[in-house]
């Protein structure tokens, strides 16, 4: 049983950064929706906001490094151009599927797509945590404030889990080795 | 009981610069990857490490856009109140523009492969 450098890279990638942002979603999205003033107490708001700050923050934290790792470090060995005249593409996944015109789509829709929007899930996420941070217990009294910051804090699961998605299904279908 | 927290009245100004930084972020990176399709010289310049070609230039405009227009921002609406919901809906369009301009069939509309 034996993992390669550049396979172990994807999966700190995909696997470590990627799911736990998207596996933490779903607490950051109760606790933002639930933090209404007549459904806390305040044992339970200063439980939550704590809980809340550290859940934000540390997803925001891992966005950035899912996003750093995928452009600085697995990307380039994604998108390496093979030398002049090479026939096997197996470790060229970029010219793997645009190779094929069945494949081709994985990388025009899929890749091109999970590239660029990926980086929209740090920012958001960013936002939230500081929003959430600012203003603390007081958000629970600010309806207009917190639909918005829900509406950030979905973009950025929608965005990751784009990102993921394709991430996974390209790793199937032309993985980097 | 309503904790003492919960009623402080704390300005919304530094809120609503996050939530417009994080829209003119977005919204730099939708652009930085139409106007890269469009023309091949900015393509180029935004190459600004081979190995990851103009992702890196757009990814990093992107965020340099994101953190400049926070601190700006900050600076301009700390310690005031905005009105939130207009500036709320200008933030939302920046992240929609943001969406769209890193959706392929979008951005492929303007050149490229």
């Amino acid at each position: 049983m034996s993992i390669s450098m550049r396979e172990a890279w994807t999966v700190i990638h995909g696997m470590l950064f990627g799911a736990a942002f998207l596996l933490a979603f779903a607490g950051g999205l109760a606790g933002l929706y639930s933090l209404r003033p007549e459904w806390v107490t305040v044992a339970g708001l200063k439980e939550r906001m704590f809980r809340l700050k550290a859940g934000l923050w540390s997803m925001a934290a891992i966005a950035w490094a899912t996003v750093v790792t995928g452009t600085f470090i697995v990307y380039p060995w994604y998108r390496a151009k093979p030398p002049e005249g090479a026939t096997d593409l197996s470790t060229f996944p970029r010219y793997l599927l645009l190779a094929d015109p069945s494949t081709a789509t994985w990388h025009k829709l899929g890749m091109e797509w999970k590239e660029h929007v990926g980086w929209l899930a740090p920012i958001a996420v960013t936002v939230v945590a500081f929003a959430v941070t600012y203003y603390g217990p007081a958000l629970a009294k600010k309806a207009g404030e917190r639909r918005t910051l829900m509406v950030f804090y979905v973009i950025a699961f929608g965005t990751a889990a784009i990102a993921g998605v394709f991430g996974a299904f390209i790793s199937k279908v032309a993985p980097i080795r | 009981m309503i904790p003492h927290a919960m009623n402080e009245e704390l300005p919304n100004g530094p809120v609503v610069a996050a939530l417009i930084a994080g829209g003119l972020g977005s919204a730099t990176l939708g652009l930085m990857t139409v106007l890269a399709e469009a023309s091949p010289s900015i393509k180029d310049a935004l190459n600004w490490w081979n190995p990851a070609g103009p992702l890196t230039g757009k990814a990093l405009v992107g965020v340099t856009a994101f953190v400049a227009s926070w601190i700006v921002l900050h600076v301009i609406f700390r310690g005031r109140n905005v009105t939130f919901a207009p500036a709320a809906t200008i933030a939302l369009i920046l992240l929609g523009l943001g969406l769209l301009g890193t959706f392929p069939p979008i951005f492929a509309m303007f050149g490229g492969e």
